[in-house]
């Protein structure tokens, strides 16, 4: 495979694309992954905190998307990779401090990676949130209640009923914060992440063709939507079912 | 029917949303095999007053029993009234199966589907039976041929006939019915009442809330009219609509009636 790949991209990009740049798409799509995997779990949390009873719930809920959807990715990035850092550390040495060293760490480096998933898994959190709080709320009341009506307990109305209808309503706007999201794993090359970004600037500055790599970089990410769309389209329609199309 | 069973009890409900008061103290006794329609202009209560029963709304005070069984509820220190075991309303709610004014199929789901749902998740009756006991209520209500159809493609009274198999499915003690019709294009009415006829004529326990005056005469046992949360009318069809005792029923049917 390797020996395969490496003379069929054999001086491309004055041989820079494999492995150098294509290793780094690699990394690009498991953060994509990872940081979607965090966001889908936040998004939902947020969006029945948000639809729940409990005011509690609802102001932090509240507080989380306002937050984050007001201040750019990049800045939050800075905050959460330096700030993460010493909060972090800090809260170790306390523990050491009020466990009498039974508990609590020295020192942690936080890796570029595991800071990357995490900025942007809470970044998308907020969207995911927004988007999943609409697709729930579009479902319709009467079918829920009928759920309620035919002695469902709330768990079964939920996972058998609201949700899948829920998915259907949510799943354009899902299909943009993913997109989206995968063009925002960009920012990590700024912390030092070798994402495709970062080898692109690397191997198109000692090449001195940078217009060239950062193109073949734009290309690669359209890869990346293209295959999305086709899964994207193919979701849409397995939930779709059901739905009347003009 | 003097000695059948009593289906259900309903003692002295009331039911406020805020401060406006939607049933003042309604009461009513229903055997097996009765066919109970539920008259009222609106803003009556009598969709409020069924939908009480199965407990999608609380009562504010006032008893409900099924089958003899009381279901238990209680008030929190600012006097909402709570639910107190919600187990228990799961298994009473499963005893008794709602057909809605909107049908409210699940839109995910095919006819089929819709219709072994609450029988396999609810009553955990096994797959292979529910499937075999839909495709028999589903013949029953003529929707044995649109079994695949999602409830999007089917018209108002093909989803209402569907909506009434899904409720037959679960084989309830009682059906609960919230203007079924009121939804449907005229054509179309008839063949939801024909279904609910044939329903009655095989002795189900039925409480209906309905606008349909002639299906309220010829197939109900006993009739009930409600005005702003009171009980005006309430007896045998023959009695309610040859002497009825209250002007607004006399009104209400000068209006009703074409």
């Amino acid at each position: 495979m390797h020996e395969f790949l490496t003379s069929l991209f054999s001086g491309v990009l004055d041989g820079y694309l494999y492995p150098f740049i294509l290793e780094g798409m690699l990394l690009t799509i498991e953060l994509a992954l990872l940081s979607l995997v965090l966001a889908l779990a936040l998004g939902m949390l947020t969006a029945v905190a948000k639809l729940s009873q409990s005011f509690a719930a609802r102001t932090v809920a509240g507080i989380y998307t306002t937050v984050i959807r007001g201040v750019p990715d990049l800045v939050l990035m800075f905050i959460i990779f330096f700030g993460g850092q010493l909060l972090v550390n800090n809260f170790g040495a306390w523990l050491l401090e009020v466990s009498d060293e039974a508990m609590g760490w020295e020192y942690i480096e936080i890796s570029e990676f595991v800071a990357g998933v995490f900025t942007i898994g809470v970044v998308f959190g907020a969207y995911m949130g927004e988007t999943f709080r609409g697709g729930i709320l579009a479902v319709s009341r009467g079918e829920i209640e009928a759920g309620h009506a035919y002695g469902m307990t709330r768990a079964q109305v939920f996972f058998r009923i609201t949700f899948p209808a829920a998915v259907r309503h949510a799943l354009p706007g899902f299909g943009n914060n993913w997109l989206v999201l995968a063009k925002a794993t960009a920012l990590v090359s700024i912390i030092g992440l070798e994402d495709m970004v970062f080898r692109a600037a690397q191997a198109g500055g000692t090449v001195r063709k940078p217009f060239t790599f950062y193109l073949a970089v734009a290309l690669l990410y359209l890869v990346i939507t293209a295959v999305s769309d086709v899964g994207l389209r193919w979701l849409n329609k397995r939930y779709s079912v059901g739905v009347r199309s003009a | 029917m003097a000695n059948s069973e009593t289906a259900l009890l309903v003692e002295d409900l009331h039911k406020s949303f805020g401060s406006l008061q939607v049933l003042k103290g309604i009461s009513l006794t229903a055997h097996d095999h009765d066919v109970v329609s539920i008259l009222g202009s609106s803003g009556s209560g009598k969709s409020t007053f069924l939908r009480c029963i199965n407990l999608l709304e609380t009562p504010t005070s006032g008893k409900v029993s099924v089958q003899g069984e009381l279901i238990r509820m209680s008030q929190r220190s600012d006097g909402t009234p709570v639910l107190e075991d919600r187990k228990q309303v799961e298994r009473i709610r499963s005893k008794l199966a709602m057909v809605f004014q909107q049908f409210n199929l699940w839109s995910h789901m095919t006819v089929l589907e819709n219709v072994i749902e609450a029988p396999v998740h609810v009553l955990k009756v096994p797959k292979a039976e529910a499937i075999e006991r839909a495709e028999k209520v589903l013949q029953r209500v003529g929707m044995f041929e649109r079994k695949d159809y999602y409830p999007a493609h089917l018209s108002g009274g093909q989803q209402q006939r569907a909506a009434i198999a899904r409720a037959l499915a679960m084989e309830p003690e009682m059906m609960l019915f919230d203007e079924p019709t009121s939804a449907l294009d005229p054509e179309l009415v008839g063949e939801v009442l024909k279904v609910m006829r044939s329903l009655a004529d095989e002795g189900r326990t039925m409480l209906v809330v309905t606008h349909e005056m002639g299906f309220a005469r010829e197939v109900s046992s006993r009739v009930m009219f409600l005005h702003e949360g009171c009980v005006e009318e309430d007896g045998p069809p023959e009695q309610v609509f040859e002497q009825p005792k209250s002007e607004r029923f006399r009104q209400f049917q000068a209006g009703t009636l074409k």
